[in-house]
């Protein structure tokens, strides 16, 4: 018996169109324009992220706790910032359920929509950029890249098993087009701008 | 199958005055929001033509995109299904679900899965299945079909929805409040997530290269459903296909800003191998696509990227509302894709447009929507599928246009009739264009009368 996968290749290939058309080239339509990071936090915003102000090499476990006084379970999967619930404890995804607070480091992010870059190397749980109620993301400003043609070059689209461009909190607009923020995923998305410390990129 | 009759279904929702101007004004908003985004990438018509060029490009390559794609995809510990039709595609489904005794399952929207009518499938068979998506929640809760591809419940106002929730998640009656209804289903849908025994997801586009498909929604649902169970099952159309990583930033850039007018959809979420100590199976769907592809003028329609901006912009559908189409595609797109599914059951949608050709010029991937309107009609006439209605009226004017006295005495008789004809002759059941609007006042003289007069002499 022929497999469905053989009779729907066979239809396919028997009905291809005619002529074949050529792939196309894609340019990576680079424009001049205000500083990456400008343009980087203008799409952050747009979308609903938060810009938080910092000073370059203070402590930023201190800085979490200004940001959230009332947080009591933290969670980072940075050497940077010291929570209070471990990565490693962790069993079941759905155990992150009662973080109020986690702490990622984006490999890259994307001037153009404001976008960063989290795969399971930057999340250590992919379910924690999710189940949180808050989000922040540590970003070192040289790790920004001018538009989504750029984006789509970084060589770790080929091997992370999961990787997410996300550009603010979690948002719906399905009821009568009224916006809100903090759907089912993370009620707000935090960006402290944070050079990476001890050297190099990851 | 019964022909549908899109009028009638149409005069239905029509009849709710609030709601059709909402609907109508609402969608049009998004397409100004598109317009915005649009008009703020010098490069935008190069995008549209590039994403066209490679979408046809894959579709003429179709065969071996899909090799190479599986072959990525099972290298990278992905297991790959094939279905050729809706009913071996839910039996796939509910196989993987019943091998791994799981009994719940959470999904992220998937027009696909409603195309296979897969979610009474499976509730037949015990499994229960959660929408996780606010307005395919909705939905859901109320037994209706989504109404548009991208805002399931756009053609519901807050009171609507309030009292769905009231009746089904037990929200407190008469609370009209948006945050509230949201939040609600934000706290009822997290422990379906917390313990669901697999997770479903659609996708917007599968990468040949890599073997990765791309889910782009903005809720996190997704996500969710895709980060906690242990299975994780992604239903694909095989047209959903393209050769390289890079030419999703083409994709991603059109997709969010014609859908929504967003620049991009809050989660873009690639997924190329199972996470540690996780399953995830792919369903290849076909389900009518290959023949299609074999559809001398309407294969183009496998280029949709269903963003819905062809819906946002059509007057027909903007006022008449998705469900008038009774099909799972509505609007433009709809329009030229059910009949490929029943073309007796869809043969009165071609008809719903006015061949403005809006569609057209909006759509990011360059279907000539309005083109394929006008041939399905044609298709639909040869296959002597027109309500006798319609071609009984055909039939006389094609007769009155193709002969020039009878033409001119018929209009001669009409302006005379239109002054002297008593209201219930001209707003009669034979006119269906005088049910919602008003015939113009006729001009004092025929545009023949002034030119013989003004210019005839010379």
């Amino acid at each position: 018996m022929t497999s469905s996968r053989d009779m729907i290749l066979a239809a396919v290939r028997a009905n291809a169109p005619s002529p074949a058309i050529p792939m196309p080239q894609v340019p990576t339509f680079d424009r001049d324009g205000p500083s990456l990071l400008e343009r980087f936090r203008a799409g952050f915003e747009l979308l609903g992220g938060t810009f938080v102000d910092y000073v370059p090499g203070t402590d930023l476990t201190a800085k979490i706790g200004e940001l959230f006084p009332q947080a009591k379970v933290i969670c980072s999967a940075t050497a940077e910032v010291t929570g209070n619930k471990s990565l490693q404890e962790i069993k079941l995804p759905a155990d992150l359920d009662d973080v109020d607070v986690a702490v990622v480091r984006p490999a890259f992010a994307v001037a153009e929509t404001g976008s960063i870059w989290l795969s399971e190397a930057e999340l250590g749980v992919n379910a924690l950029g999710y189940l949180a109620q808050h989000l922040v993301a540590l970003l070192d400003p040289a790790d920004i890249v001018a538009n989504l043609h750029h984006a789509y070059q970084d060589p770790r689209f080929m091997t992370a098993k999961y990787a997410v461009l996300m550009t603010g909190p979690s948002a719906t607009a399905d009821i009568e087009g009224v916006l809100i923020r903090g759907a089912q995923g993370v009620r707000s998305l935090k960006l402290i701008p944070a050079p990476r410390v001890n050297v190099g990129k990851a | 199958m019964s022909r549908l009759d899109h009028a009638e279904a149409a005069a239905r929702f029509i009849a709710n005055e609030k709601h059709e101007a909402f609907h109508d004004a609402r969608l049009w908003d998004l397409r100004k929001k598109r317009d915005r985004e649009a008009h703020g990438i010098p490069e935008w018509e190069e995008l549209r033509q590039l994403a066209s060029d490679i979408k046809e490009h894959t579709l003429t390559h179709q065969a071996d995109y899909l090799e190479e794609f599986e072959r990525n995809a099972i290298r990278n510990g992905i297991k790959v299904h094939w279905a050729r039709d809706a009913a071996e595609h839910n039996q796939i489904v509910y196989d993987i679900l019943s091998a791994r005794e799981a009994k719940t399952l959470v999904k992220s929207k998937s027009m696909l899965t409603e195309e296979c009518d897969m979610r009474p499938f499976l509730e037949r068979r015990g499994i229960e299945v959660i929408e996780t998506d606010l307005g395919e929640r909705i939905q859901q809760l109320d037994d209706e079909p989504p109404s548009h591809i991208v805002v399931p419940a756009v053609h519901k106002l807050r009171g609507d929805v309030s009292a769905v929730f009231a009746r089904t998640l037990g929200t407190e009656p008469g609370n009209e409040d948006v945050n509230y209804l949201a939040e609600s289903q934000r706290r009822t849908t997290r422990p379906y997530f917390l313990r669901a025994d697999a997770g479903m997801t659609g996708a917007n586009f599968a990468v040949a290269e890599t073997g990765t498909f791309v889910v782009c929604t903005n809720e996190g649902n997704a996500d969710l459903s895709a980060s906690l169970p242990k299975l994780h099952i992604a239903s694909i159309g095989i047209e959903k296909l393209i050769p390289k990583v890079e030419h999703l930033g083409v994709f991603i850039r059109l997709l969010s800003r014609s859908a929504l007018g967003s620049p991009i959809t809050q989660y873009t979420s690639h997924f190329r191998a199972p996470r540690d100590g996780a399953e995830l199976h792919i369903v290849l769907v076909d389900h009518g696509r290959s023949e299609r592809l074999g559809m001398q003028d309407f294969w183009y329609s496998l280029k949709c990227i269903r963003c819905g901006a062809c819906m946002n912009t059509c007057p027909v559908y903007r006022r008449s509302g998705g469900l008038s189409y009774g099909a799972t595609y509505s609007g433009p797109i709809g329009v030229i894709i059910d009949p490929t599914f029943d073309i007796r059951k869809y043969s009165n949608l071609p008809f719903a447009s006015t061949l403005n050709g809006s569609c057209t010029s909006v759509c990011p991937v360059k279907i000539n929507i309005h083109d394929q309107i006008y041939k399905w009609r044609r298709v639909i006439a040869e296959r002597n599928q027109l309500p006798l209605m319609k071609k009984a009226t055909m039939k006389a004017a094609g007769k009155l246009f193709g002969n020039a006295k009878l033409y001119r005495a018929a209009v001669a008789a009409t302006e005379t009739a239109l002054e002297d004809l008593p209201r219930f002759a001209i707003y009669n059941w034979f006119n269906p264009w005088g049910r919602q609007r008003e015939v113009p006042r006729p001009p004092n003289k025929t545009f023949r009368a002034w030119y013989i007069e003004n210019r005839g002499k010379r």
